[in-house]
């Protein structure tokens, strides 16, 4: 995989790069290449750090897309064991766009479904870039269904720029296959731990996002609409894209303190893709937290519960005064 | 003498510009109708059966029996927690709709009666920011839907709407699991929802509780859809086909199980409730 780098990274890489020529350059004879190399370890973390600590809702919404932040599949080959993926919703088609299937999250059985954007050009258009069709979430209804039936947890990994708006998708209700979706799995009688691992892209999104608990990596966004769409529509210009991001507040910072968001997973030093495999254990980790901390609660308690968490999402205000 | 009375589906605001105060142009067909006539007809063109959209208070007075409306939920008013501003402030936009609609809310909720038969009873407001549902609609919605399992009441909730108010941000997104939650506990209590979709009902609505009828009507012509056909063409790069996301559209694919004229609602919504009532009321 080709390391690319946006535009705020760059300075960061640039270091990183020279770097790397010392360390080549390195013998193991010369004491002042290894003292340069150890200053510019520390100029390289402390702007990351600086870089890192002010990011604007746009720069995290970059990460969030960054072409090579781990995927939903990266997460299933690095945290589970013997994924087998079950296709279709038997009722039109497989969607590939969303991926489902049994897993194993060291000794616990779940039922495992995700977005799957696509890492190359092939894959990006088998996939439809993770914008899901009605079958897509149908598919991954039945999967939860499936789990319902034997008992099983589901944990769903959330990564889709939104639900594909296109004639196939209207014709076969894309609206309807979404509704339902958030009404089974408000009743689904097993446990469901939702994790935003980039995109997390409005109805598309929130279609696999009702759970128990709702985690979200640190530079995940997830927004009511893509800001670009939100620009397109409130100001006549997708060049106030950024504008967008900052005024909707779509970061795991700003949910979690709308109580939309429970828990946020810290990501690497420099965000997730820099480092899958430690992203990776960190969701491993969590994961089975969230699942150890349902299973004592009886379905009723945790369905209880559930309600309760959407119930609450919201601020309004009466008349009489007070929010 | 100009009066805005009605607004063309899928289009901006438009001026009717008539000769007499009597008389007004029906924007579907073009032709000079009369007024009166056309207010008798619950709003619906008398030359080309066009529904033309009408407000909640207006589509209330039309369904339930006159004098059995009580409203409740009228107090909740909005908050502007992002401090949203885009061309104009989320504030002042609430403002501007309050006046125009002297409402506080884009959907009116209540406990109502249609033909003797008790019912909750939700509408949006299409006059108030689009019928967008933003943190107080998803509230509203959600309470009627928990009166009407208390109750043991059918609920039926017509929707106009562009879906849900990019102004409360990720918070207006999670209005769409409120209600969608609130509608399983009432489907698992066996009563009756039943969803009219008027013009027009896209987005966030769509896809939460107007698709969740147990029943699902409705009007004539209605644009209904999970995405609006501006952003589809630019997706798709392709003209749309003539009717798509029309309410005939998704009777043919299946996605609504009738089209009611306006004026055959009542009587039809009164033949669904007696047909889904329950002799004990359990
Ligand atoms: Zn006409």
């Amino acid at each position: 995989m080709i390391l690319q780098s946006l535009d705020f990274e760059k300075p960061i890489v640039d270091l990183e790069d020279r770097l790397d020529q010392l360390r080549r350059a390195d013998d193991g004879k010369d004491k002042n290449v290894r003292e340069e190399a150890g200053k510019l370890e520390k100029k390289i973390a402390k702007l990351r750090k600086e870089i890192f600590s002010n990011l604007t809702r746009w720069q995290t919404t970059q990460l969030a897309r960054h072409p090579n932040r781990p995927y939903m599949l990266d997460y299933v080959n690095l945290c589970f064991r013997n994924f087998l993926e079950i296709h279709g919703d038997r009722l039109f088609r497989d969607d590939p766009s969303i991926v489902g299937g049994f897993a194993e999250l060291d000794s616990e059985k779940v039922m495992l479904i995700g977005q799957q954007k696509g890492r190359n050009t092939t894959e990006k258009i088998s996939r439809n870039f993770g914008m899901a069709h009605p079958e897509g979430y149908r598919k991954a209804l039945r999967l939860m269904k499936l789990a319902e039936k034997f008992r099983i947890p589901v944990i769903t990994i959330i990564d889709t720029p939104g639900a594909f708006p296109g004639i196939g998708a209207e014709e076969r209700g894309q609206s309807e296959a979404i509704a339902r979706n958030l009404l089974e799995m408000a009743k689904l009688q097993v446990p469901i731990v939702v994790l935003v691992i980039g995109e997390g892209g409005s109805g598309g999104a929130l279609a696999l996002g009702i759970g128990d608990e709702i985690l979200m990596m640190e530079y995940a966004i997830y927004s009511v609409i893509s800001p670009e769409g939100c620009a397109s529509i409130l100001w006549r210009d997708t060049a106030q894209a950024e504008t967008a991001s900052e005024m909707m507040k779509i970061t795991a910072q700003d949910l979690k303190k709308f109580g939309i968001v429970d828990r946020i997973l810290p990501e690497p030093q420099g965000g997730a893709h820099r480092d899958h495999k430690a992203a990776a254990d960190t969701v491993r980790e969590a994961l089975l937290e969230s699942l150890a901390s349902r299973k004592s609660l009886s379905v009723r308690k945790f369905l209880d519960r559930r309600y309760a968490k959407y119930r609450e999402i919201g601020r309004i205000k009466k008349k009489a005064g007070g929010a | 003498m100009a009066i805005r009375l009605f607004r063309r589906k899928g289009e901006g605001e438009r001026k009717i510009k008539t000769p007499e105060g009597m008389w007004i142009k029906c924007n579907a067909c073009l032709e000079t109708i009369y007024k009166p006539e056309v207010e008798r007809n619950l709003n619906v063109c008398t030359k080309c059966n066009h529904h033309f959209r009408i407000p909640a208070l207006e589509r209330i007075r039309t369904v339930v029996d006159e004098g059995t409306f009580q409203e409740f939920g009228a107090d909740l008013e909005s908050v502007d927690m992002l401090v949203f501003t885009d061309t104009k402030k989320y504030t002042d936009r609430l403002k501007e709709a309050k006046k125009k609609t002297s409402r506080k809310e884009a959907v009116i909720t209540g406990n109502a009666r249609i033909n003797g038969i008790d019912i909750v009873l939700g509408v949006l407001d299409f006059e108030f920011l689009g019928g967008s549902m933003g943190c107080v609609v998803g509230e509203k919605v959600a309470v009627a839907a928990e009166q009407a399992l208390e109750l043991r009441r059918p609920l039926i909730i017509f929707s106009a709407s562009g879906g849900a108010r990019m102004q409360e941000g990720t918070l207006s997104l999670m209005q769409m699991a409120k209600t969608s939650a609130a509608l399983a506990r009432l489907s698992d209590a066996r009563l009756p929802y039943i969803s009219v979709m008027t013009d027009p009902t896209t987005g966030g609505v769509a896809a939460s509780f107007a698709m969740l009828g147990d029943i699902i009507i409705s009007e004539p012509g209605a644009l209904i859809g999970f995405a609006g056909p501006r952003v589809i063409e630019q997706t798709i790069k392709q003209k749309l086909p003539e009717g798509f996301q029309r309410a005939e559209f998704l009777l043919e694919h299946g996605m609504v199980d009738m089209i009611l004229e306006r004026t055959k609602l009542k009587p039809t919504l009164t033949q669904i409730l007696r047909f889904l009532e329950s002799p004990a009321g359990k």
